[in-house]
């Protein structure tokens, strides 16, 4: 099986401070990548980098795209990383917020990718829109209110449901589960969980907690000042940290 | 004393001012539907009364020209008649009420009934030139998806509509797209006219002051209104006739005729109305009708 995602050598800077540093890293289809890392680690702007929102300074992101074969996201055109970042890949948003439009009926939000995309056919879309209402376990009477009326977990699933609409086989997340309390919070990851395994959802998910990278992840990379500083498979990273700063990072997660 | 006006150049603007807008014009009409941006002056009259178009108009004058002015497809409401008056002042050229005999027409809001011919120019008053402002906010995001054409937000627009109305329901400034490129707003013209704009005769040139824009359509340019495949484009015309003069295919305007709320229509193009009612055609009068 050939990845579908393949970064090597990405370097971003912010002036003299560093963004990221060095990243390497492979993805293969179905596969869910964790990233954990203090406030200010650079996972973030990884993330941009890889996701074509951030320039990087140096370095390639290979992604291989089921319509245009393998590319280097950056140095495509514009047109094209735009309509993969469409299509063929989603990004979720740590507020919804961010990745919703607020003004927007839910069912408008879940369509506006299906339209972006040149679906011209109302009932379709609506249809569309409808199915995944109902796979997010929202109701699907709700279809026509607006996001602003919704709690914010539900918020976090609807988005969620926009961004997976166009059947993407790659999706980043960015702490999706951040400001939400622990029963919502459950709930969503159980929800996560069940649609990557469902769909087959390649998934690179940055998070500060250790319990949702032990439920998702197949694999982690642990961040310090802009580098990756450990990486391996999720239980052997967190049951036997070999850096001292993962060795730190598992230590410090406070047990009820 | 001299004539008081004799300090105005002709048709108020400068030579050079002109010359920047007709730069700006001739870009337009090479890349239809694209706006354009130019430097747009104070005109001595508020925003919102046509500065856009009233600058594009003086642009485009000769002394030879005859013009019309409608509003809201009248030749006699305040905006036209204070337009109209501007022009006879700072110009000296001869107006008409006639659309078959201008050589400019000025339009806010309509287009006339009578199909514009070859030679003819019309110049609409724009309030709000980007038909993607109420959906994106952003304008370095709206000018990157008009440079990609990337256009799907204006459906998520009239999918609203269908969800929450049952049809698509934007009735004025419905947007439409040029030569399968850029996507217009035809300024807030009723979708009954969007049809006219398509393939039209005369040169279409749409003026935004305070916003700076200046976006046109050639002569027989294609111009399609957005729909979607289940939901076609459709005109919208209130059911019934002209009291004045019985037209049954022109836009109509709605009157109140009495406190009980008795209604009745009549034309909005008042030329056209007038015309047929000089050439014996009659309705049924406006008091007689009940609702």
């Amino acid at each position: 099986m050939s990845p579908i995602l393949e970064v090597e050598g990405l370097e971003k800077k912010y002036g003299n401070q560093a963004g990221c540093l060095d990243i390497n890293l492979v993805l293969y289809p179905g596969e869910v990548l964790g990233v954990v890392g203090e406030s200010g680690s650079g996972k973030s702007t990884m993330l941009n980098c890889i996701s074509g929102q951030l320039l990087p300074e140096k370095g390639t992101v290979k992604f291989n795209s089921p319509s245009k074969g393998l590319v280097d996201i950056w140095s495509i055109s514009n047109a094209d990383q735009r309509f993969l970042a469409r299509k063929e890949w989603a990004f979720v948003h740590q507020n919804p917020r961010d990745g919703l439009r607020m003004d927007i009926s839910a069912g408008g939000n879940i369509g506006e990718r299906l339209m972006s995309i040149g679906n011209r056919h109302y009932g379709q879309i609506r249809k569309a829109a409808e199915e995944w209402m109902e796979r997010i376990e929202l109701n699907a009477e709700r279809i026509d209110h607006r996001p602003t009326t919704f709690s914010g977990g539900m918020q976090q699933r609807l988005q969620i449901a926009r961004s997976l609409v166009t059947n993407p086989p790659l999706i980043f997340m960015d702490e999706p589960t951040g400001g939400l309390d622990v029963s919502v919070q459950a709930r969503l990851l159980d929800l996560i969980r069940q649609l990557v395994h469902d769909l087959g959802l390649a998934t690179i998910l940055v998070t500060h907690d250790l319990a949702v990278i032990r439920m998702l992840a197949d694999r982690i990379l642990v961040m310090q000042k802009g580098r990756i500083v450990e990486s391996g498979l999720a239980d052997q990273v967190l049951d036997d940290p070999q850096h001292p700063y993962s060795q730190l990072l598992v230590t410090s997660v406070l047990r009820v | 004393m001299t004539d008081k006006f004799q300090n105005y150049n002709f048709a108020y603007l400068d030579e050079q001012t002109k010359r920047m807008i007709r730069r700006s014009l001739l870009k337009a009409i090479a890349i239809p539907g694209y706006q354009v941006p130019f430097a747009s002056r104070e005109m001595p009259m508020p925003y919102g009364w046509g500065t856009g178009g009233v600058q594009l108009t003086a642009a485009c004058l000769t002394p030879g020209d005859k013009i019309k002015v409608i509003d809201q497809g009248a030749d006699d409401t305040t905006n036209a008649v204070s337009i109209r008056k501007f022009f006879e002042k700072t110009a000296g050229i001869k107006t008409t009420f006639k659309t078959n005999q201008a050589d400019i027409i000025q339009t806010r809001h309509r287009i006339p009934e009578e199909p514009l011919v070859d030679g003819q120019i019309i110049v609409f008053q724009v309030p709000i030139p980007e038909p993607l402002r109420f959906l994106e906010p952003r304008e370095s995001e709206t000018r990157k998806m008009h440079a990609l054409s990337e256009y799907g937000l204006m459906h998520v627009k009239l999918y609203e509509d269908i969800s929450i109305h049952g049809h698509i329901s934007t009735s004025y400034a419905y947007p439409v797209k040029v030569e399968g490129r850029y996507v217009m707003d035809p300024s807030p013209i009723p979708k009954f006219d969007n049809p006219k704009l398509s393939k039209s005769a005369a040169l279409q040139l749409f003026g935004a002051g305070r916003e700076q824009r200046i976006y046109a359509l050639p002569p027989y340019t294609s111009v399609t209104s957005l729909d979607f495949e289940d939901f076609p484009f459709s005109r919208l015309r209130a059911q019934g006739n002209c009291a004045l003069c019985g037209a049954t295919e022109s836009y109509l305007d709605e009157i109140i005729t009495n406190d009980k709320g008795t209604r009745s229509y009549i034309c909005s193009d008042t030329d056209y109305c007038n015309s047929r009612t000089e050439l014996g055609h009659l309705g049924n009068g406006l008091d007689e009708v009940e609702s």
